[in-house]
């Protein structure tokens, strides 16, 4: 019995230490002693406006704000252009991880890349932030625990914009979309949007993505005689849409664009006197406040224009990582995801913001409008802000969601 | 000691040339072999797909005369075929999610190479790239390719349902496999009397033609074959990037094998090896620096000069020299 | 209301007048690469590029030098012309006495040069061409509002083609390109200066394409890739018509537009195809293109 006894210590012992010893170094932190975060983006093609090496500065801010340190560990930035191909996007992701210890990745415009990439972040147990990336199915189909998305989503933005303009009066709608899974993705959402707020769709046309020449589509919508055009195509289909409407003379005749995706470089290049009028739903408008202006100021400084939604974005995500990170002692993606979930996220960009189990970081929308010449006091003061959507509104609901993590009876 | 038994002094040499050959490719293969450990294995990987899809691409332009600006259809029809039925069908095990994609290619090949190969020269490469570009609008469309978003979630799966292809080092010789099945196929049909034939056709068609052979028949079985391998390297890609997106299937990856092609030297086996090597590791190296922004400009300037004063490549430049200097 | 086919009369002539107008275009832009194929068998894979750098130079002529639309109109078409000329004199004839491929060659690589030189200089968003004055607003013809400057572009279009048509086919200096075409060797001996004129054959197919992009600036966002996907097009209008044609080029142009123009109506997702089907069809019957003479 006497030597049972001691045997049971001895294994009890042994089992107490083994287990605080893997406590010790489950608290051990921060990985090899330092944070580096990786910002890959689109450096020089159709979207490198929006995001693109600005989105460097806004990081190099966010960080330098930040201390340049967490916890006394140093915080590294490193960047690399994956020119809108998910090959070259993953391959530098698998680099950064492996070879370089790469910690987080964020930005990843174009979704194939930013898809790919949060992918293999789920296998090599790192955590990314996409900032730039827009596809809904980010945080539906292809949502891993691994990752969180940000600033918008293509539900967010066709959703809400047709239930605020309906809300507003535009009852009637002409829908002319992208011919691809995008646009196919954002003509079902402003459909099912509008009939469900009580609008009605006269027409719909699909074009080619992408085109060049929009005569006769935008004839087809003029013909249609809708309140409302919506256009769901993005880059330079926008922007060609866009000014050939103006050549139509459709916002002289009463006929009013609906753009879902614009984004402030897009309005600055076609000029207020063919873009105004337009409306549309933006996450974060620079102008809209002085917490804002101030932030905005700083940027300009640093780049010599005015911030896109992303830029903020992009400093909002990185802040609140590292915050994650002082709180937590830890960069593991785990402990990173549940602070972030468990803390309001309130910044200059994200108001009234949380982050939900299926990785989408809710937060404030904008219904806005571009201003005419007349109206506007500055070269970049571009828009109206019409309504404000709340967090809890603005976004594909959790009962609908695709994604694992969530529970749904489906 | 009978005469019979001596080699002439032209037979001794072909004799040493084919030896040298020989030793030269043993070496590359030892290179190959313990390569991964020295070079990060999924850019070897990279650049082996795009060895075999230039070599593909070579057996048309430099053996059978015939540029086509539309290989790019193969490399993407091979990939996503693959990728969507590994992707679908997880108990589909690599190789034979290969060999449907390669065998979609073979058929695409035969297709656009009846319709094409009645054409020479420029026609013939213009009718490649617009049937290639019908093939970039489908995948557009298609929902099975994912469009914009790519086709993702294709698993790597076990090689013969054994050998996991998961880690990067086994997929690496598998792929190296791969790349020597498809370079041997090439070889051995170069080097074949079909291969004799396809040079004189190429090099006087007409007298070719008077001599009785079936042209047409020679041509479209160079394009067909052309067009599987190229299919082989697409498949293959997508079961090493476990993703499968549009840029395959775009013009300006027609154009980048024409010039992996070139510089490396049309005509010469190992040349789309050299160029394809080049070509990857500049945009590789360069996308992560500053001159990020200049890499079309920079093979720009090297298909410009590689056609003005350049044409056999680096491969073919190298022959020049050894040849001169064994005379 | 009449319909035609399900669609009601007036839209049905309103694309068709759309579709006529992008004809023209087309047939303008089809005409620079029939003009240097024809007469150099150099498939000049920079025209698309060349088309951009017309309305860029409109563009940043504007900006900076205040160049109104008219005289760029004149001036653009002769300065991007000149570098057509250079490009001629020390690129392309260096190639002229190989195969023709290494030319196809040559000038995409060139494409490449410009579209990405350009593409860092001026980054990659569109930029805005102001519409002149005098071409704003539009006309309202009871079946839809046809903006006038595309009506202009229609007039011009088609009034180039017709003054290119002229020069070649009516006066003595197209008589020299045409017979310098079947014999170079013959025409040098009666003394007339081959390589020059080649190097200006050139030049003025590439001025074409700079004068299509400079009607094109007011419509389209100035971009560097604008001149990429449009290229593919037109190559396809030209095989169809004939390579070696140019009248055939213009005729296809033209018809090209409206065939497009109709399927934007009737089934609007494969209108960036159509084209692209109807020279597989055509190719399978014709193998030369529809007024095409292969060598």
């Amino acid at each position: 019995m006497k030597k049972n006894n001691r045997f049971i210590l001895i294994k009890r012992t042994l089992t107490a230490a083994l287990v605080s010893f893997m406590a010790v170094s489950a608290e051990a932190a921060i990985s090899n002693d330092k944070v580096i975060i990786g910002y890959m983006d689109d450096f020089n093609g159709s979207y490198s406006d929006l995001g693109g090496p600005a989105g460097l500065t806004s990081i190099e801010m966010a960080i330098e704000d930040f201390g340049g340190s967490v916890n006394g560990k140093p915080i590294e930035l490193i960047s690399a252009d994956h020119r809108n191909n998910p090959a070259v996007g993953s391959t530098i992701a698998r680099e950064w991880m492996d070879e370089k210890s790469v910690d987080m990745i964020t930005g990843l415009t174009t979704s194939s890349v930013a898809i790919a990439v949060t992918q293999l972040v789920e296998e090599k147990n790192k955590f990314a932030m996409v900032t730039t990336g827009a596809s809904d199915s980010i945080t539906g189909k292809y949502c891993t625990p691994n990752h969180v998305h940000w600033v918008y989503d293509t539900f967010a933005v066709s959703d809400t914009t047709a239930r605020a303009i309906v809300e507003q009066g535009g009852k009637s709608w002409f829908l002319l979309s992208a011919d691809y899974a995008f646009g196919h993705a954002m003509e079902a959402a402003v459909e099912k949007a509008v009939l469900e707020s009580g609008g009605t769709i006269v027409g719909k046309v699909r074009h080619p993505f992408p085109t060049d020449d929009f005569s006769s589509y935008i004839l087809q919508a003029q013909a249609s005689g809708a309140q409302i055009i919506s256009l769901a195509s993005a880059g330079s289909d926008l922007v060609n849409a866009i000014s050939t409407a103006y050549q139509f003379g459709i916002p002289q005749s009463g006929q009013t664009m609906a753009s879902l995706l614009l984004f402030l470089t897009d309005t600055k290049a076609l000029g207020l006197d063919v873009a105004q009028g337009t409306q549309f739903v933006t996450g974060w408008y620079w102008n809209s406040d002085d917490k804002n202006r101030q932030w905005a100021e700083r940027f300009y400084k640093r780049v010599g224009r005015m911030p896109t939604m992303v830029h903020a974005g992009d400093y909002s995500a990185v802040t609140t990582y590292l915050k994650a990170i002082e709180a937590t002692g830890s960069d593991d993606p785990a402990d990173v995801r549940s602070y972030m979930i468990k803390h309001p996220i309130n910044d200059f960009f994200s108001r009234n913001g949380r982050l939900r189990e299926d990785g989408r970081m809710v937060h404030d929308m904008y219904l806005a409008k571009v201003k005419a010449p007349a109206e506007s006091k500055g070269e970049w003061d571009l828009y109206e802000i019409l309504s404000t959507i709340p967090a809890e509104k603005a976004f594909r609901p959790l009962t609908d969601s695709q994604c694992k993590l969530v529970n749904n009876e489906r | 000691m009978s005469t019979a038994q001596t080699l002439s002094p032209a037979m001794k040499r072909e004799r040493n040339s084919r030896l040298l050959r020989g030793c030269f490719y043993l070496a590359l293969i030892s290179i190959a072999l313990v390569a991964p450990f020295i070079a990060y294995p999924i850019f070897l990987m990279k650049v082996l797909c795009f060895a075999l899809f230039a070599s593909a691409f070579n057996l048309l332009l430099g053996y059978a005369g015939l540029l086509s600006f539309g290989h790019a259809a193969f490399l993407a029809t091979g990939g996503y075929i693959t990728g969507f039925m590994l992707a679908s069908f997880p108990s589909l095990t690599p190789e034979l999610g290969i060999l449907t994609g390669t065998a979609a290619s073979m058929a695409l090949g035969l297709v656009f190479g009846l319709l094409a190969i009645r054409r020479h020269g420029i026609y013939f490469a213009m009718v490649t790239l617009a049937l290639s570009q019908m093939m970039f609008f489908l995948f557009i469309q298609a929902p099975f390719t994912g469009g914009e978003d790519g086709l993702h979630g294709v698993p790597r799966g076990e090689l013969f349902g054994l050998i996991s292809l998961s880690n990067d080092l086994s997929a690496y010789y598998f792929v190296l496999a791969i790349f020597m099945i498809g370079f041997g196929i090439i070889q051995r049909t170069v080097h074949s009397p079909y291969g004799q034939v396809l040079k004189a056709i190429r090099e006087n068609e007409p007298r070719a033609i008077s001599l009785g052979y079936n042209v047409d028949n020679y041509k479209l079985v160079a394009f067909v074959l052309s067009a599987t391998l190229a299919g082989l390297a697409g498949s293959t890609k997508t079961v090493v990037f476990q993703l499968a997106s549009l840029d395959d299937a775009h013009w300006h990856m027609s154009g980048e094998v024409i010039l992996m092609t070139l510089l490396g030297g049309v005509g010469t086996l190992l040349g789309p090896l050299v160029g394809s090597g080049i070509v990857i590791t500049l945009q590789t190296q360069l996308a992560q620096s500053p001159l990020g922004n200049w890499v079309s400009v920079i093979l720009g300037v090297i298909f410009v000069i590689c056609v003005l004063s350049f044409r056999s490549g680096i491969v073919g430049e190298i022959q020049k020299i050894v040849k001169k200097k064994f005379k | 209301m009449t319909m035609i086919l399900g669609v009601p009369l007036t839209m049905f002539m309103g694309q068709l007048i759309l579709g006529l107008i992008n004809g023209a275009f087309y047939a303008l832009l089809s005409l620079g690469l029939a003009v240097i194929f024809g007469l150099l068998k150099i498939v000049n894979f920079a025209h698309g590029a060349q088309y951009m750098l017309g309305a860029f130079t409109a563009l940043l002529g504007l900006r900076y030098l205040g160049l109104n639309y008219w005289l760029a109109l004149l001036v653009v078409p002769l300065v991007v012309g000149g570098l057509g000329i250079l490009t001629e004199r020390f690129f392309l004839r260096r190639i002229a006495h190989l195969d023709d491929l290494y030319g196809l060659l040559m000038t995409f690589g060139l494409a490449l040069i410009i579209e990405g030189s350009l593409a860092n200089f001026f980054g990659v968003s569109g930029a805005r061409y102001p519409t002149p004055e005098s071409l704003s607003g539009g006309f309202q013809l009871g079946f839809m509002f046809l903006p006038t400057y595309r009506a202009w572009v229609l007039v011009a279009a088609i009034g180039m083609c017709f003054a290119t048509w002229f020069i070649i086919e009516r006066t003595r200096l197209g008589s020299y390109l045409r017979a310098g075409t079947e014999n170079p060797m013959l025409m040098q001996n009666f003394g007339v200066n081959m390589p020059q004129l080649i190097t200006l054959t050139y030049g003025f197919g590439v001025a074409l394409a700079a004068f299509a992009g400079v009607l094109a600036a007011p419509l389209y966002s100035v971009s560097p890739s604008m001149g990429s996907n449009l290229l593919i097009v037109v190559f396809a209008v030209v095989v169809i018509g004939g390579m070696g044609s140019i009248l055939g080029a213009v005729i296809t142009g033209l018809a090209m537009g409206l065939i497009e123009g109709l399927t934007k109506v009737y089934y609007p997702e494969a209108a960036s195809t159509v084209i692209f089907v109807v020279m597989a069809i055509v190719l399978t019957l014709r193998p030369a293109g529809l007024f095409g003479k292969e060598a």
